[in-house]
């Protein structure tokens, strides 16, 4: 056996940061994909609102197949955030605040990510799976031989179910919290009602803090189901093909809504006070 | 008597053909494709002469399927010509290609059904997405191409519900939905137990008669072939090595053609996969 | 699945979805709390604003009756100048207290009213002219330790 020189080291150094580079590239000319994946979507948009049963099919398999774990979800994390938020407001005699504290964090952050994580899990993961699955069996090229575009029909309502779905899931998701924070803090801690709702009513506003909510959800609504037709479109026709590009879909997913989820946060702080 | 559903709801009722007066309907000249730097198809010229169904034969991998592509104009050649109808297919205009594809049916390997939809609607798709025709009528015209495949009790199943001799004549029906000029079929006989194979075999050969359209069959499936086709071409190596047709198939003397007729695990296409020699392999340790 | 089914369950989808919505933006915001169109103006200054933002509460007696819509310096006298849009049908009088106070420790800023026995209302555009300052803190540890150490020399 040969020692092994400090050459090979270096070899090896550089091997890494090839491949690092390569990762790097490689993930920036993938973005660039995406957005031509993106126009080539939104062109042939117009073919799936004309067939709008198409579309709502989809919006029945993204959403309301995605409410109960959105909505015992929400729940469990409204009154968690009750329990938790109530345990060090009473330090400060200031547990009256608990109403405004639940419904800021679950308006403006948790409902909107905690929703799209849940949502880019269950059902970015599903029509990345239904979307390769068709590819791998052909489906997909039947179609464009029988000169129907498969974009206009299989992507297209796939893509708009999950944006449509996904302001709704995230405002149902914060609406249910609210409710379990209520729940948990008058009912079982004893906060004053009038004061869990006064104070959020007073500290909540619409403009910007329920529509930062919604704009957050729509954005990251476009991102999964993007990423999840995306990944499903491109995926290897084999069996571990359509596996390996479900576990992308949803790390790729889930990276991507806490990534814009911190520049959106940043565009949106406006500062303490007014 | 076959009903043209391709046009206006109007024209679809009179019982006319819609006949293409231009010269053979397939072909292809010193056609080459690469995939990559692989060179799959290395200067393939064959005709498919209108109304007659013409067999594509080798083994996998030979690129049989990659010259359908192409036919279809998923792909487009390195260089050459693919000509459908006169038309150069690689030239068209994507509104062109997709006119000529509405033309042209095509059974996938294994069938390619939709798997979300029923039978019916699978038949029923092309005619729903290409014609104005109403509900009334696409449900006869679906009956009809049941019917001549001779699963007409069988609409309302799920293709997950089907056999595999079922799901393919199902393919079939749906392929020749809105009566096209040109079927291809991607290893129609694959995976099919005996008795599907017959009717398979025999469907490709009364339609084409029935409808007067063209059909390219490939397949590596001698025995149904020489049954049902018109003229073989046997592609091995990116290149056409014989061609004939079953009468001359069955008397050649060619050695490829012999070896893939009497399946013969040792011929032009070798046995023993490129390495180094044997002996070098077992006495590797040794001789070092 | 067919397809009327489909379309029951996505409109109950959508619906209930459209309602979080409107829940969050009515009952959790302050989208109705406050009619902004009708309200009459008083104006109030302080030496001190101490907290005070912009839409905080007029409360009298506990209860909001209108929000803080202005708040600016007066270049001569060096007071801050607060004008609040109130409820319609409330009327203060003339001697009328506006104090700045805070919700507990941690609360928020708002102003208190305490209405006078004066006969007289104010109209809008009205000023009131007795006003309490938001309590400094920094100031009251101050005044604090004046007076200790006062009374620390008073005894000696």
């Amino acid at each position: 056996m040969s020692t092994p020189k400090s050459g090979e080291a270096l070899d090896e150094l550089s091997q890494g940061l090839r491949r690092l580079g390569g990762a790097v590239t490689g993930g920036i000319a993938w973005i660039g994909y995406a957005a031509r994946f993106l126009t080539a979507v939104i062109w042939h948009s117009p073919a799936a609102f004309r067939r709008l049963h198409l579309t709502l099919r989809e919006i029945y398999f993204s959403g309301v197949l995605s409410l109960v774990i959105i909505l015992t979800s929400g729940l469990f994390v409204g009154m968690v955030l009750s329990l938790q938020g109530y345990e060090v407001l009473v330090r400060y005699g200031a547990d009256e605040q608990l109403g405004i504290l639940v419904a800021l964090s679950l308006v403006k952050e948790l409902g909107p990510v905690l929703a799209g994580l849940l949502f880019a899990s269950r059902a970015g993961s599903a029509i990345t799976a239904e979307i390769g699955l068709m590819k791998a069996t052909e489906q997909l090229s039947a179609m464009e031989m029988m000169a129907v575009d498969p974009i206009a029909r299989v992507v297209a309502p796939r893509f708009w179910a999950g944006v449509i779905s996904m302001p709704l899931l995230a405002a149902l998701f914060s609406a249910l919290g609210i409710f379990g924070a209520y729940l948990i803090g008058v009912r079982v801690l004893g906060v004053d009602a009038g004061a869990f709702w006064g104070q959020m009513q007073a500290g909540v506003k619409v403009w910007p803090d329920v529509t930062n909510g919604i704009i957050k959800s729509l954005v990251f609504g476009t991102a999964v189901s993007l990423i999840a037709v995306l990944d499903g479109y491109d995926a290897k026709p084999t069996a571990e093909g359509v596996s390996s590009a479900t576990t992308r879909t949803v790390v790729v997913s889930s990276l991507a809504i806490l990534a814009l989820d911190f520049v959106l946060t940043v565009f949106m702080f406006r500062g303490v006070g007014s | 008597m076959p009903v043209a559903t391709t046009g206006a709801s109007h024209a679809a009722l009179t019982p006319t053909r819609r006949l293409d007066p231009a010269a053979a309907a397939i072909e292809l000249v010193d056609v080459r494709f690469a995939y990559d730097t692989r060179e799959i198809l290395k200067g393939i010229t064959m005709s498919v002469p209108r109304g007659k169904i013409v067999a594509i034969m080798g083994a996998s991998g030979s690129g049989k399927t990659t010259i359908l592509r192409l036919i279809g104009g998923q792909l487009k050649p390195a260089s050459g010509q693919v000509r459908v109808s006169g038309q150069s297919v690689p030239d068209l205009e994507p509104d062109a290609l997709y006119a000529l594809r509405r033309r042209c049916g095509m059974l996938f390997q294994f069938g390619a059904l939709f798997t979300d939809m029923s039978v019916f609607e699978n038949i029923a798709f092309p005619m729903r997405e290409h014609t104005e025709l109403p509900e009334e009528i696409i449900r006869d015209l679906v009956m009809m191409k049941l019917h001549a495949v001779g699963l007409r009790g069988a609409a309302q199943l799920m293709p997950s519900e089907l056999s595999g001799g079922m799901g393919r004549r199902v393919a079939l029906a749906r392929a020749i939905a809105l009566d096209p000029m040109l079927v291809m079929y991607d290893e129609p006989f694959a995976g099919l137990d005996p008795i599907s194979l017959g009717v398979v075999g025999q469907l490709i050969r009364r339609l084409n008669d029935a409808l007067g359209i063209t059909s390219v069959v490939v397949t590596h499936d001698v025995y149904e072939s020489l049954k049902i086709v018109d003229y073989l071409y046997f592609v091995s190596e990116g290149k056409v090595v014989a061609s004939g047709t079953p009468e001359e198939v069955r008397a050649s003397t060619d050695l490829y053609v012999r070896q893939f007729v009497d399946g013969a695990p040792d011929g032009p296409v070798p046995f023993h996969y490129p390495a180094p020699p044997y002996r070098e392999t077992l006495f590797a340790d040794v001789d070092a | 699945m067919n397809r009327s089914t489909i379309d029951l369950w996505v409109g109950i989808f959508v619906a209930i979805g459209f309602g979080a919505i409107l829940f969050l933006a009515l009952k959790v915001g302050n989208l109705l709390t406050l009619d902004r169109t009708s309200g009459y103006h008083l104006q109030a200054n302080f030496d001190n604003i101490g907290g005070l933002k912009l839409r905080a509460p007029v409360k009298a007696a506990g209860v909001v009756v209108g929000r803080v819509e202005s708040i600016r310096l007066d270049p001569k006298s060096y007071e801050g100048i607060v004008i609040m849009r109130i409820d319609r049908d409330v009327l203060f009088t003339k001697d009328t207290i506006a104090s700045i106070n805070t919700s507990g420790l941690l609360g928020e800023v708002y102003i208190g009213l305490d209405a006078g026995g004066d006969t007289v209302m104010l109209g809008d555009g009205g000023r009131i002219g007795k006003t309490q300052s938001a309590v400094v803190i920094e100031k009251l540890i101050g005044q604090f330790l004046f007076d200790k150490a006062s009374d620390a020399g008073a005894k000696k």
